[in-house]
């Protein structure tokens, strides 16, 4: 018997900058200042949105919440290597990536305080509504390419979806069609290291996930999700080559800085240690060290990004409170197309109850 | 005995079944180290460790298709699905494989396990938090459905579907699971599968209900009392359902009215309508009443008290079936 070796395979990682805000030119994307200002706005338009939730969910004016601090720069520097007309096809944690993208911010709050009239997509925004069951989404991104390659349409589709979701069978399954159909797809893993309580090397046993690509015939990489200027030349690489029909898996290497959602207690599972560990790779703060090191603009303008973010997001949700109560007709008309005429005596039973 | 509300209740009934038979197993996700998001797996880990009480990776269709090898070669699973709306994703492993490994083997394999999730609305929950889908499982044969309604119910009943030779679907319903507190034995007991219980007794008209909509209709009750006397039925297993009890109370009372808050269209209502009216047909007074949500998307909290049943929608159903003349 002899054997012979098939197949070797590597996963490449890609860092551009720093934890200390030193850029490596090697690998840098082309920055423009306009880009990287681009980038820190919606970093930061992303954090002022999350600790604003955080704090209606504590006044009881917002659902529970899962916050996306800590990965903004993989949220942030993915949707930004999209065109316009490119389609996102989100998991629930990616606030940033709609506010990159220049999505209302009071549809969001809308949506999670509860108010179905948010999830109204505006006409001009490719995107999908949140989609809560894990891994689910996946599958619509792939069809989404399918349908974009035969009809010629000249989309790139950008799914996100946690290191939880890797596990499931909707992930196999919609990187297999991908590879078998090469479609111009991404598939954009934000491995923040747990999934709930399951640390990351629990939830699978594979020493990358972005090397679960490699089985599907699809190339894959490995990026410092808290560098965005990594997670943006990884993005448009990936975004080139599904121009051409290829797909890409990019496992966005970062962290989950808050809990879970606010029902969870992420002190239950892991160490302060730890998140300590991570708060010093905060994302934004290493943005800022590169700008204010390349003189791109000074603390003062800094703190007036902050000041405008902040007031962006409490106008928000000044919108998203005066909204009003929802119409009884209107969790009715969206069933099916025409209403039924079941639906139709339900209204009416509906209507006339007391509220 | 202890004060227990349901959560504790249930803790305590997967504790005591843990320690009284070493083929338990109880798994899904964050059962473990966290002891379940709603805590009903809570210090379960240290007590017996990780083999027995297992952190799964995110994936519901094979913790149930994993569930039914375990309980092949031995074991007794309790597999926890987080919510309601992620049991969807277990569909395919509980109809195809779970429901008819009994069937398929001629007896000579059975599928002994339990899958628990926590079910229904009302808690002002995200999307696809407030599902209520027990009728996909009442209908496919093979499956038993349980859905307690209080904490003293809850662990009777979890114990009976821990023991029984047949699959148990177990629904909880998470708005009760820290709103009422009473006493519960701390050591085991048994809710037998299969008997519903006749929670008050009453003349006038009859009301069928389970789970999270009891604690609603007995304050429909309260509300209509000068009106009519209830005889209040807690179902508390949906297949196989205990139909002699219903059969004798509306035998008794002519009338009756059916709760719950899954969608009206073939919902259990409609099951349990259909077999009243042919067996009870010369006894009925009035037309069988349902009281459900509306038969539309489980809408975003804002609107959900519009969606679910309320206790003035049940009193409602009940003035009108009562006085029916
Ligand atoms: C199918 C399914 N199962 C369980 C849940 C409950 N749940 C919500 S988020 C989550 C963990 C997801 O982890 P990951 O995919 O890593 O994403 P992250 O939350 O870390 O962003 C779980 C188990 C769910 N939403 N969907």
């Amino acid at each position: 018997m002899v054997f012979r070796s098939l197949a070797r395979f590597s996963v490449n990682y890609l860092q551009v900058l720093d934890e200390h805000g030193q850029i490596d030119a090697r690998h840098a994307p082309k920055l423009t200042p306009a880009l990287v200002k681009h980038a820190f706005d919606a970093m930061v338009l992303g954090r002022a949105f999350d600790e604003t939730a955080l704090a209606l969910q504590r006044e009881g004016r917002l659902l529970t919440y899962g916050p996306g601090k800590g990965e903004e720069a993989a949220h942030a520097g993915s949707a930004l290597a999209l065109r316009k007309g490119d389609w996102i096809v989100p998991s629930f944690r990616e606030n940033t990536a709609y506010l990159a993208r220049g999505y209302p911010p009071e549809l969001l709050f809308e949506y999670w305080m509860g108010d179905e009239r948010g999830q109204k997509m505006p006409k001009e925004h490719k995107m999908l509504p949140v989609a809560v069951p894990v891994s689910t989404q996946i599958p619509h991104a792939v069809g989404i390419a399918y349908a974009a390659k035969l009809l010629k349409k000249n989309e790139v589709v950008l799914t996100y979806f946690g290191d939880g979701a890797t596990s499931k069978g909707d992930f196999y399954e919609a990187l297999n069609f991908a590879g078998v159909f090469r479609l111009p797809v991404i598939f954009a893993c934000i491995n923040n290291q747990y999934a709930i309580s399951l640390p990351r090397e629990r939830q699978s046993a594979a020493r990358t996930l972005a090397q679960k690509a490699i089985a599907a015939g699809i190339d894959s990489i490995q990026v410092d999700g808290n560098d965005v200027f990594a997670c943006y030349r990884a993005t448009q690489q990936a975004v080139e080559r599904a121009r051409k029909g290829e797909p890409t898996l990019i496992e966005f290497y970062t962290y989950r800085m808050g809990d879970h959602t606010t029902s969870d207690e992420a002190s239950r599972y892991r160490s302060a240690k730890e998140v300590a560990r991570w708060a010093k790779r905060d994302p934004i703060s290493r943005l800022s060290k590169y700008a204010l090191g390349k003189k791109l603009w000074n603390k003062q303008h800094e703190q007036k990004i902050w000041k405008l973010a902040r007031k962006r997001i409490s106008d928000a949700v000044a919108k998203a409170e005066a909204i009003g109560t929802q119409p009884i007709e209107d969790i009715f008309a969206y069933t099916y197309s025409q209403p039924t005429p079941r639906l139709r005596e339900q209204l009416e039973e509906a209507r006339k109850e007391a509220v | 005995m202890a004060v227990m509300n349901m959560v504790d209740a249930l803790n305590s009934a997967l504790d005591n079944e843990l320690e009284r038979d070493p083929r338990v197993v109880v798994l899904g996700e964050d059962v473990g180290r966290d002891g379940g998001v709603f805590r009903v797996t809570q210090s379960l880990l240290k007590k017996y460790g990780e083999l027995r009480v297992v952190d799964t990776p995110l994936a519901e269709s094979a913790i149930v298709g994993a569930s039914l090898g375990m309980s092949l070669n031995g074991l007794k699973p309790v597999a926890e699905v987080q919510f309601d709306g992620f049991t969807y994703a277990t569909f395919d492993q509980l109809f195809s494989h779970v429901a008819r490994m009994r069937t398929r083997t001629r007896g000579r394999f059975t599928a002994p396990l339990v899958v628990r999730f926590p079910y229904g609305g009302l808690v002002r929950a995200l999307e696809h938090h407030s599902e209520s889908p027990e009728a996909f499982f009442c209908h496919f044969p093979g499956l038993k459905v349980v859905a307690p309604s209080s904490p003293y119910e809850a662990k009777g009943l979890l114990i009976a579907a821990i023991r029984d030779p047949d699959p148990v679907i177990f629904m909880e319903p998470k708005r009760l699971y820290r709103a009422i507190k009473e006493d519960v034995p701390e050591t085991p007991y048994i809710i037998p599968l299969g008997e519903a219980r006749v929670v008050q007794e009453g003349s006038d008209v009859t009301i069928v209900s389970y789970g999270s909509m009891l604690q609603s209709c007995l304050e429909a009750v309260k509300l209509v009392a000068g009106a009519a006397s209830c005889e209040v039925i807690d179902l508390r297993t949906l297949t196989p359902w205990d139909e002699r009890t219903v059969i004798d109370s509306v035998g008794k009372t002519g009338r009756l009215v059916i709760v719950h808050e899954a969608p009206r269209n073939c919902g259990l209502g409609g099951e349990i309508a259909a077999t009243i009216q042919q067996k009870c047909f010369y006894k009925l007074s009035a037309p069988i009443a349902r009281v459900t949500s509306w038969d539309i998307i489980t809408p975003l909290p804002k609107m959900e008290t519009r969606h679910f049943p309320s206790v003035s929608r049940i009193a409602k159903a009940i003035i009108e079936t009562a006085t029916l003349q």
